[in-house]
């Protein structure tokens, strides 16, 4: 218990985040479940009541994007980039141990939520966020969301951003400087490339939320007028601010999806990442037009036909390096041996649905058309094919890939195919009907509609389609599950990947790699027309290695945030100190902590 | 997926109006059509797109499926023939689809001709509000306007941001304080439209609905002149009168507004009730039951809403009912 508590070893980082962010994925899946639950008959549905169902979509989005996908990626960040740059660890551990907690704490903060109304002498036990994953002002201002709803929201996702902030730096110091002789930039596996890309998305995004939350937090405990148009504030403003984080967001969600596949496609066509340099590339064009097309969020706020414009032609640009992605994609499929592995179906899957949402993406981006299909079902298909068909199924194909490198167990392929084929019949079936029903006129974000809208058996089919969704991700956790009871048998590369990670047995030992490898090519594993495959390492180290020891500081940190945050909704001024002095005593024995324990 | 693309084209095709009243695929003005024109034009590329691309997918899983035995793949690192080629095809289809979008961005930015009939709408939690300063009238929740005549909007809001849609009419544009935003429409026939709040306002965003009525240029004059006359005295010792004694007493008359009654701006103005087919943000019929029960426990049947549970005796109900009525 107290290993796990004080470590700072990249992989065990690794596997807490995994449990961590699975946990909040199945509580924010339920969410969903109770969503579609609602909606599966006009009129009322089930009755549950507006009040709990403006929570639960707010609380899916928002478990979905910062409690689940992104800590998902996390984890593999984590696990993975170390063992693929060829390094011991990351290049600051304890600050890699802070960012856990942060999230772990940052998450608990949010969904405690649910259970605080009567300490706020609410009706109603539960207190949750309530205004939308994107927070519109001026519905939170004090005036209009009263409770404390929306500051739990505000503050939840000030302690995430700290742990996304502090990672994306250590990720990209660990990138640039940990990799093994040899390893150039050019020669990094696509997945650290995207980790990389999407890290400095995260540096230079993230500080534009914090700046919009801190406005808001002044609006609402200290009585600015930020987003306030009576006080000659702009609520206008908060959605330039929300999208400029929020779209570079969106990319932060997908590119990590991008370089799983990219490495689970070489892999299982036992072919060569087609065009590496032109994936590559195009991950940096994505990220860098990713900073440009904000405001293709803002159609129906009436910017004006110039920017209507500029902002439609930047996101079609969007569609150029991703297409140019999907074909290097097949081009690496095309002339090989392709194993149908779980893995590879997921990153099949991947392509095959990301192209509908990207598709369907373009008539967002025609900005006219968008007038008809912003903020209707029509954007919730969209979201959905790319944030589900793309990240998670790019995810799961990750953790078909990984699963035995991170515990030395394989998972069971039979199951692995039911839970594909149960996915994909189901996010079918619950995605694809949206299409219609919000080009029918069903806005998104309605807890009831009219029988007289006609789109009542399109959403009887996205509820089933839904729970099929719900019984494949327990067939998948049931799959998990029961690889704890095996015994450890992973070989070291079981599916004959290319990558540094494959040379190392599985799990990995504490210390990664007996000897630091020299890399001579992209695929150092695999025999190519100029390189012999890397020579196995020792079985033993030669000398002994340093490993540093576990530290409670990182932790301890953490805590301070949440301290500081509950002050702040309960507005106790002790508590402010109390916080404060955590943090300041926390970083301070931290730095001065002995580099020995 | 074939059966998908079938049910969109039988869609496409196939969709009468009348029972889909918020279909965008049905457009019923010159705006709605634009945004339909420049939707189908995406479409059918994005139909081919996916086609062809899905099938390349389809083709290399098939063809190059591993067999036992079989030779290793040959090592093919890229082909920049190729990789020119698909980054050019994509921008070439992209640019079938930015010309028409900016065209169109441009030709429904809003602005209706000289002389089209203005109405100011504004956004409330969660009713709608209809100005019309030029004919110096006002309703709520059902706009009324001509048949084949240019309508501007112009949009604002009292509170949080709303989204005003009517999607066989045109597409959304938000309310915003503090901000005008504008739509031009003229609408092909006559009929009543449906739509509703698009951006999500708070606890009833789902029950701030609207109708547009488009009526012929003598019905809508009708309409009008009926708006601008003060709603008739009740009859003495109708029930009606019972229930203006009622009404005049009540705390009712805080929020609303009758002509020549009370000013209350709150809630909609209520000269007029009797003359609208719904009540409540257009959310029920305007029937005999249905404002009883409105009366009696408003938030029961919209979360939310500001009105307070009247506690009245069931006669001093039936009266206030029957003088809400005779408001035409």
């Amino acid at each position: 218990m107290k290993s796990w508590l004080t470590t700072t070893d990249h992989k065990r980082i690794g596997l807490l985040y995994f449990w961590t962010a699975f946990a909040f994925f199945l509580i924010g899946g339920l969410e969903a479940l109770i969503i579609r639950a609602q909606l599966a008959r006009p009129d009322g549905g089930l009755g549950v009541s507006a009040e709990t169902f403006n929570q639960l979509f707010t609380m899916h989005g928002t478990t979905m994007v910062f409690l689940a996908l992104m800590p998902l990626s996390a984890a593999f960040f984590n696990f993975i980039i170390p063992l693929q740059i060829g390094a011991r660890d990351v290049a600051f551990p304890r600050l890699n141990a802070f960012s856990y907690w942060a999230f772990l704490l940052g998450g608990l903060f949010l969904n405690a939520s649910f259970i605080a109304g009567p300490l706020f002498g609410a009706d109603r036990l539960s207190v949750a966020p309530d205004a939308g994953w994107f927070g519109y002002a001026n519905l939170t201002s004090r005036q209009f969301s009263p409770g404390p709803n929306v500051d739990f929201w505000l503050l939840g996702l000030q302690i995430l951003g700290i742990a996304s902030l502090a990672a994306g730096f250590n990720f990209i110091v660990t990138i640039l400087n940990m990799r093994a002789p040899g390893m150039r930039m050019l020669r990094l596996p696509p997945f650290t490339w995207m980790t990389l890309i999407t890290q400095f998305l995260v540096i230079t995004a993230f500080p534009v939320i914090t700046v919009a939350l801190v406005l808001l937090m002044f609006d609402r405990f200290f009585g600015t007028h930020f987003f306030v148009p009576q006080g000659g504030g702009d609520p206008i403003l908060w959605q330039h601010l929300f999208w400029m984080f929020g779209h570079p967001e969106v990319y932060i969600l997908i590119l990590p999806a991008m370089g799983i596949i990219s490495e689970v496609l070489p892999t299982f066509s036992q072919k060569p990442l087609f065009g590496y340099t032109v994936v590559v590339y195009s991950g940096v064009v994505i990220a860098f037009l990713g900073w440009s097309v904000w405001s293709h969020h803002m159609f129906s706020t009436g910017l004006g036909p110039i920017a209507d414009s500029v902002f439609a032609g930047t996101t079609m640009l969007i569609a150029i390096p991703t297409g140019v992605k999907i074909f290097n994609w097949i081009g690496t499929l095309w002339g090989g041996q392709i194993r149908f592995t779980t893995s590879l179906l997921f990153a099949v899957g991947f392509i095959a649905m990301f192209i509908i949402g990207g598709l369907s993406g373009v008539s967002h981006a025609a900005a006219p058309s968008d007038l008809q299909q912003t903020d209707t079902y029509y954007v919730v298909a969209h979201l959905h094919y790319v944030l589900f068909g793309g990240t998670i199924l790019g995810l799961f194909a990750g953790m078909y890939y990984w699963w035995p490198k991170m515990t030395g167990r394989m998972l069971s392929e039979s199951l692995g195919k039911v839970h594909f084929w149960l996915t994909m019949i189901g996010m079918n079936l619950a995605f694809f009907p949206m299409h219609f029903s919000g080009l029918l006129g069903m806005p998104r974000r309605i807890y009831t509609y009219s029988s007289d809208l006609g789109v009542a058996g399109f959403n009887l089919a996205s509820t089933i389609g839904a729970f099929l969704i719900g019984l494949a991700t327990l067939v998948f956790f049931w799959n998990l599950l029961r690889t704890r009871w095996q015994p450890i048998t992973a070989p070291s590369n079981p599916w004959g990947g290319a990558t540094l990670e494959w040379a190392i047995p599985s799990p990995p030992p504490v210390y990664n790699f007996t000897v630091i490898p020299t890399v001579e090519s992209r695929m150092p594993l695999w025999h190519t027309e100029r390189h012999a495959p890397m020579p196995a390492l020792p079985e033993r180290p030669p000398a002994p290695i340093h490993v540093p020891g576990g530290s409670w500081w990182p932790m301890i940190t953490a805590t301070g945030l949440p301290i500081l945050a509950i002050a702040a909704i309960s507005r106790t001024l002790p508590l402010v100190f109390v916080g404060a002095a955590v943090l300041i005593v926390g970083i301070y024995r931290w730095a001065y902590e002995p580099f020995e324990m | 997926m074939p059966l998908a693309l079938f049910v969109v084209l039988l869609l496409l095709t196939a969709c009468g109006g009348a029972h889909l009243p918020q279909s965008t695929l049905t457009p019923a003005s010159d705006f709605s059509a634009d945004l339909f024109g420049l939707f189908k034009t995406v479409f059918w590329w994005a139909v081919a797109v996916f086609i062809v691309v899905e099938a390349l997918l389809l083709i290399a899983l098939a063809r190059f499926r591993a067999r036992p035995g079989a030779a290793a793949p040959k090592p093919v690192h890229g082909h920049t023939v190729l990789e020119i080629g698909w980054t050019l095809a994509p921008a070439l289809i992209l640019v079938f689809i930015a010309v028409p979008t900016m065209r169109t961005i441009f030709a429904t930015a809003g602005h209706a001709p000289e002389g089209a009939l203005r109405v100011e709408v504004i956004g409330h939690q969660w009713w709608w509000e209809y100005r019309y300063p030029t004919l110096n009238i006002s309703a709520s929740n059902e706009l009324h306007i001509p048949v084949q005549t240019p309508i501007q909007l112009e949009m604002t809001s009292a509170d949080v941001i709303h989204s005003f849609w009517v999607p066989r009419l045109g597409g959304k544009r938000d309310l915003i304080q503090g901000r005008t935003n504008r739509i031009a429409w003229r609408v092909d026939s006559t009929g009543e439209y449906w739509g509703q709040c698009a951006e999500f306002c708070g606890a009833s965003h789902a029950n701030m609905r609207l109708r547009v009525v488009v009526q012929s240029d003598s019905v809508f004059q009708r309409w009008v002149d009926q708006q601008r006359t003060a709603p008739a005295t009740p009859a003495k010792g109708s029930a009606a009168e019972a229930g203006q004694q009622v009404y005049r007493r009540s705390p009712c008359i805080a929020c609303h507004t009758i002509a020549g009654l009370s000013q209350g701006k709150v809630g909609p103005d209520l000269s007029h009730l009797g003359s609208r087919a719904t009540i409540a943000g257009a959310l029920f019929p305007n029937t005999t039951e249905m404002l009883r029960r409105w009366i009696m426990n408003a938030p029961a049947l919209k979360p939310g809403a500001l009105m307070t549970p009247q506690n009245l005796s069931p006669q001093d109900l039936d009266a206030v009912v029957a003088y809400l009525q005779s408001l035409k």
